[in-house]
């Protein structure tokens, strides 16, 4: 079952592991909002070494400010980058703003 | 000695040779892999020019023929921003068990999409990205300063319009719906459809009216 | 916070110089096939996309950057057939030599 549900704000894991991730490295240590629930699908850290990535994790839409990524950003205020990102990677980030 | 009036390798007639110049070493690697797959029986050498024709077969104007349809039948349109591969499953389009999103751009937002973790793009769909979709500029550059990209590609966004740049980093594939421009009232689906390119399918332009031919 | 543990692949926010939005190269044939026998070890359960990623990931910033697109991806294949024990070291290594043999012949 999926913990986070859409509106959700959500802090991704400051982790730095070796091996096969999919959290892009400019992601991580970042807040975002979850846009969408994705469904479940396979852990790729674990397809990565011919596992079979069992149990699924939920995969979450998260939509993250521009600004809060790149404090120098000089674009529109407005602008968002999505990244898809799996549970494991995710944590409540409360309210903070 | 001269070997090219006889078959002196297990490689697909139905191709021509690739180049002139010597194998490389990952051209080797390439044949060697191949070659010893196909002895061992896991396919065949006709499994392999199957694949390589049923790429071939796709392009970027099997996205455009979808953008298109999505601008003249509102039905289609919400059907294609619910389950992109079932949408594009109604025009004859077989593109596979991985999941397509589509995202539409609208008055408020703009799309764009990369891989910048390696280069996953709809190819089920379009077929095999452009070279600069998988190269380190476009996928450093485009998630820290967009606007600075897009103008590269000739493309102007107001402040007012949220770009929102997707970053294909998981199980799914995106490809844009672009506004409709204005001025196409009318217009068929196929005139509709010769607007929308490649790269306004991935969001680095827009489709745009033909210039007037000059008097 | 040091990029330590940062992979070669893993570009997202670096700097880097100009798009080279023209310069689009003809898939050559060889490169074509590299591509379909991706698909069809992932389609016949032989090799899981995921881990052709991960063989690409490690490899170091020289060889990822020199490499181009397709051979990363023919020696992350080859790679992954020698871990999965499809193939051996020393068959690909004879078939190689066989084949730069023919191909030398008949050039």
């Amino acid at each position: 079952m999926a913990r986070f549900g859409p509106g959700d704000a959500v802090h991704v894991r400051a982790a730095h592991p070796p091996g096969h991730v999919r959290t892009p490295w400019f992601v991580r240590g970042k807040r975002g909002v979850v846009a969408r629930v994705l469904g479940e699908y396979a852990n790729p850290e674990e397809l990565a070494f011919n596992r079979d990535g069992l149990p699924k994790l939920p995969l979450y839409e998260v939509r993250l400010r521009q600004h809060d990524v790149w404090p120098d950003y000089d674009g529109s205020p407005r602008d968002t980058v999505v990244v898809d990102l799996y549970e494991n990677w995710l944590e409540p980030a409360g309210e903070e703003r | 000695m001269s070997g090219h009036d006889h078959d002196h390798d297990h490689d697909d007639h139905a191709h021509p040779p690739d180049e002139d110049g010597p194998l490389t070493h990952y051209q080797a690697l390439e044949v060697a892999v191949r070659e010893l797959l196909i002895e061992k029986g896991l396919f065949t050498a006709d499994d392999v020019r199957a694949a390589i024709e049923a790429m071939d077969a796709r392009n970027p104007s099997r996205g455009a023929e979808v953008v298109a349809r999505a601008w003249v039948d509102e039905g289609f349109r919400e059907r294609l921003l619910a389950d992109g591969n079932a949408a594009c499953a109604e025009l004859g389009f077989d593109t596979g068990a991985i999941r397509l999103a589509v995202v539409e751009d609208t008055e408020d937002v703009h799309n764009v999409i990369v891989c910048t973790l390696c280069s996953c793009y709809p190819r089920l769909l379009l077929g095999l990205p452009p070279d600069w979709y998988k190269a380190r500029a476009y996928r450093s550059r485009v998630v820290r300063e967009p606007r600075t990209v897009l103008r590269e590609f000739g493309t102007e966004l107001p402040d007012e319009v949220e770009l929102r740049v997707h970053d294909s980093t998981a199980d799914l594939r995106y490809m844009v719906l672009p506004r409709r421009p204005d001025g196409t009232d009318g217009w068929s689906e196929e005139q509709l459809a010769s607007l929308v390119t490649r790269d306004a399918l991935i969001g680095v332009t827009l489709p745009r009216l033909p210039e007037p031919a000059p008097a | 916070m040091t990029d330590g543990g940062r992979l070669v692949h893993d570009l997202g926010g670096l700097d880097a110089g100009p798009i080279a939005k023209d310069a689009q190269h003809d898939y050559a044939l060889w490169e074509k096939r590299v591509d379909a026998l991706l698909v069809l070890l992932s389609a016949r359960g032989l090799l899981k996309v995921d881990e052709l990623r991960r063989s690409i990931e490690q490899l170091g910033p020289g060889a990822y950057d020199e490499l181009s697109y397709y051979e990363r991806w023919i020696g992350a294949i080859a790679q992954i057939m020698l871990e999965r024990g499809v193939l051996t070291t020393d068959e690909l290594g004879r078939r190689m030599a066989e084949v730069e043999a023919r191909a030398a012949a008949g050039a």
